[in-house]
């Protein structure tokens, strides 16, 4: 482990820690989610939790919050033992959560929004006079005490929900806020309120924890950092002992051997290009232009809601773009187009298999054909038969474990229930394939297989474009690689010309020069 | 259920359980004393009141399975048979009615499906709307009486007894049979059948599919008023006279045979069959309540809960392969 900088420097011993987590592992099956993480916050200190997706940050707070139990380890609260049964009782002890998309029930009143779960009632009836009392005094602390408390949050800005989330922390008197990318959906005057309300909460003496992708920003507002990678604490220390480029190198750490192959391919004429394409409505950020070329496989990297998903349902006319042009070679206008609002030529595979990707109760060859049942019509029947044999060969030629044809989706595996998303777009059969996140939560063999099936397309002269959060997965897969950042293009660039640390730091702060 | 690619051993049951159900209710009405026998004509009876339920139910299946609904049908019913008496008071002959009634219910269907489409608005919402408009139409046309008019014969469709005899049950019932394997073939075997299964599974897969929402949504909600303008007609025969005020209530009959079939209220399931055996098997209860002298609150109470239990059945099934 790399300490950088002594914490007990900035952080007397003297001083005990408001929450200290000993020792806790967390095994899913056969993976370590977790390893032994130690971490302390103390009263006052902001600490923030970095590392990349899948690090274990995410269910270290999840155990925090009581949502997942710990299969070793322990954790104190103000010295004393704490095991939360879940997430009230977690929050009843003073450990409060601020999620990235804000928990506010739109429909109801900023009041009845702050004292929802907590309300305090004479005889049933709610005590609103008391209610009252108590949120005038945390939204003065808070520095907003002008906000209506009879308007409904719905017609809050987002930064003003999250105030809500913060203000219902303190009203149960949080002793720890955990707060988990609070400024991905946040403009740059919001992040400043943001953060001097969090340095409010600092001299209060609440301790919080911080994650963020935003490298820059962590630098800007904490004191500490803790770095965890595949489920260990790999560094930390004060943050003005380190630079953001320290605490990427923290994060990335040795790879594990590549399982990409390397295919043999020439890319050719552009096929889709994208002309000062817009898709955000109100946006001051500057147009989109993108060109994919034939035989192409582009990435597009970036931080979670950095616009790569809103970007690929634009381009395919699930979501309407707001300026600008989608153009796709060899397709102009058409029937289908004007029918449907969808792209002819362009194929989606979604990130949300489960919600939207697959029908989850119909059947593997309903799912599979479902994008086009042309070649099996005649007079707008079916001739199923037929249907049956293409479902068989690509259940046969995709290795997709399934009793057959006619079992519901649902029942089977992530990988299999991915296959069978890609079979779709096998069969779709279209030039330009949008990928978005094609190999999260599934097996290693499925992920080795996708590839596999990736790089075949393009050799026939597909064009691909694949959104990733996995930055080696983009390295190793794609020709060129664009990174995004709140909904900007960043910079473009061959693979070869990027390292992963160049990735991180585009992503984070939007500034595409090569470090 | 209707995949084309095969049926797994779940679908089988959910199937059967309504014809199963309705064998269940055959022995419990044989175990009560004073053990009334079920006669030929009291099996024509079950028929032919099963025929208009059934009929439009056929439809209703089609609406469910692509997760909407139909609350409008009874009221499109009653337009129906009064829009077909008006013909043939005025002169019309039974193609004239015919063709009115089908147009008629196929108008109602494309209102209903523009509604739901054009105005994203839910379909339950916009059908509770038009429950309340085509009774409206219906009252307004026939000056709020019936209307009596010369039937042509189409009584003898629905005439419980049937001429000839060995047809055993009445001609209206045989087209309801027909068109349950016109329209079982269709959700099997068309891309309309199919595209209003995936649109009833998951929508936004449909969409991202490329189906064409708005354009299937419309065809189903049609195809389902072409069944209402007939069972329209069948109740205009039944009664002979276009009735402004009938089938208050029947949508709730209709929707339930379809849900005792196996039918689920949020869509991709349903099946023909099911439905036929649930209209039949509310039509038996009706009949065996009035046999056995029961009053009329009786029968309802029975008929509420056989709805109650069909849909926390399939509540159960949901939660259970979730």
């Amino acid at each position: 482990m790399i300490t950088l900088g002594q914490p007990s420097d900035s952080f007397p011993e003297r001083r005990s820690p408001r929450l200290a987590m000993a020792g806790i592992t967390k095994r899913f099956g056969a993976t370590v989610a977790l390893d032994s993480v130690d971490l302390q916050v103390y009263p006052g200190e902001v600490l923030a939790l970095v590392g990349e997706n899948g690090a274990g940050k995410s269910t270290l707070m999840k155990i925090l919050s009581g949502a997942v139990q710990p299969d070793e380890g322990n954790t104190r609260l103000d010295g004393a033992t704490f095991t939360p049964a879940g997430p009230l009782a977690a929050r009843a002890s003073g450990i409060a959560m601020i999620y990235q998309e804000s928990n506010v029930v739109p429909n109801l009143s900023v009041e009845a929004n702050l004292i929802l779960g907590a309300e305090r009632h004479r005889f049933g009836f709610i005590d609103r006079s008391a209610h009252r009392r108590r949120i005038r005094g945390v939204l003065d602390r808070l520095g907003r005490p002008e906000l209506p408390l009879a308007a409904p949050v719905s017609r809050l800005s987002t930064g003003d929900r999250q105030l809500i989330e913060i203000a219902r922390a303190l009203l149960t008197d949080a002793r720890v806020v955990i707060m988990d990318e609070p400024t991905s959906s946040l403009g740059l005057v919001e992040i400043d309120r943001l953060f001097s309300i969090i340095s409010g909460l600092r001299r209060e003496g609440v301790a919080i924890i911080y994650i963020s992708h935003f490298l820059a920003e962590v630098q800007r507002i904490a004191d500490r950092f803790l770095v965890l990678r595949d489920g260990r604490v790999v560094g930390q220390g004060a943050t003005t002992t380190v630079t953001v480029a320290d605490l990427i190198e923290l994060m990335i750490g040795r790879r594990l051997p590549d399982m990409f192959p390397i295919s043999s391919r020439t890319t050719g004429i552009p096929l889709l290009t994208l002309n000062d394409v817009g898709t955000v409505k109100g946006s001051s950020s500057s147009p989109i232009n993108l060109t994919l070329h034939r035989g192409e496989i582009l990435g597009l990297a970036g931080l979670v809601g950095a616009g790569r998903t809103e970007l690929l349902r634009s381009i395919c006319g699930l979501d309407p773009i707001v300026s600008g042009q989608v153009t796709v070679a060899g397709y102009s206008g058409g029937k289908s187009w004007r029918h449907t609002g969808l792209k002819p030529g362009v194929g989606l595979l979604s990130e949300n298999r489960q919600t939207e990707g697959l029908a989850l109760g119909l059947s593997v060859g309903n799912n599979m054909l479902l994008s086009r049942l042309e070649p099996f019509t005649r007079w707008g029947w079916l001739d199923t038969r037929m249907m049956r044999q293409t479902v068989k060969r690509f259940i046969a030629s995709c290795g997709i474990r399934a009793r057959g044809a006619g079992q519901p989706v649902g029942e089977l595996s992530g990988g299999n229930q991915q296959k069978v998303a890609f079979a779709r777009l096998l069969h779709h059969d279209v030039d330009v394939l949008l990928l978005d996140e094609p190999t999260r939560g599934i097996d290693v063999a499925s992920k080795a297989q996708i590839y596999e099936w990736i790089g075949k397309l393009v050799e026939r002269g597909k064009g691909v474009v694949l959104v990733s959060d996995y930055v080696p997965e983009l390295l190793g897969v794609c020709d060129r690689i664009t990174v995004m950042h709140r909904n900007q293009v960043v910079a473009t660039r061959s693979a070869k010309d990027w390292t992963e640390h160049d990735i991180w730091n585009a992503a984070t702060s939007g500034e595409g020069a090569l470090a | 259920m209707s995949t084309v690619l095969g049926t797994s051993p779940g679908q089988w049951l959910r199937t059967l359980a309504p014809v199963l159900s309705l064998a269940a209710a055959v022995l419990f009405f044989y175990a009560i004393p004073p053990h009334p026998p079920l006669t030929l004509f009291d099996l024509r009876l079950v028929a032919v009141h099963a025929m208009i339920v059934g009929t439009a139910a056929i439809g209703m299946t089609l609406v469910i399975i692509s997760a909407g609904i139909d609350l409008s049908v009874g009221s499109a019913i009653a337009l129906v048979s009064v829009a077909a008496a008006l013909v043939l008071e005025n002169g019309g002959g039974i193609g004239a009615a015919l063709l009115v009634a089908l147009s008629t219910g196929a108008l109602c269907g494309f209102y209903n499906g523009l509604l739901v489409t054009s105005l994203r608005l839910p379909p339950f919402i916009a059908t509770l709307g038009t429950l309340g408009f085509y009774r409206g139409v219906a009252k307004w046309i026939s000056g709020s009486i019936p209307v009596t008019a010369p039937t042509h014969g189409l009584d003898l469709w629905v005439n419980p007894i049937p001429n000839p005899q060995w047809l055993f049950v009445a001609p209206g019932v045989w087209l309801m049979l027909g068109l349950a394997v016109v329209f079982i073939l269709l959700l099997r075997y068309s891309v309309l059948g199919q595209h209003a299964l995936a649109i009833g599974s998951n929508e936004a897969t449909a969409r991202l599919c490329g189906i064409r929402i708005t354009r299937t949504k419309i065809a189903i909600y049609v195809l389902a008023g072409l069944l209402t303008g007939l069972a329209g007609l069948m109740q205009f025969a039944r009664l002979t006279q276009g009735d402004p005020t009938v089938a208050i209530g029947l949508e709730l009959d209709i929707i339930a045979a379809v849900v005792i079939g196996g039918g689920s209220l949020s869509g991709g399931q349903g099946s023909i069959v099911g439905t036929l055996a649930g209209a039949v098997l509310m039509a038996y209860l009706r009949n065996r309540s009035t046999v056995l002298g029961w009053p009329n609150f009786v029968e309802e109470m029975i008929v509420g809960h056989i709805i109650i239990v069909a849909v926390a059945v399939d509540r159960w099934r949901a939660g259970r392969s979730s």
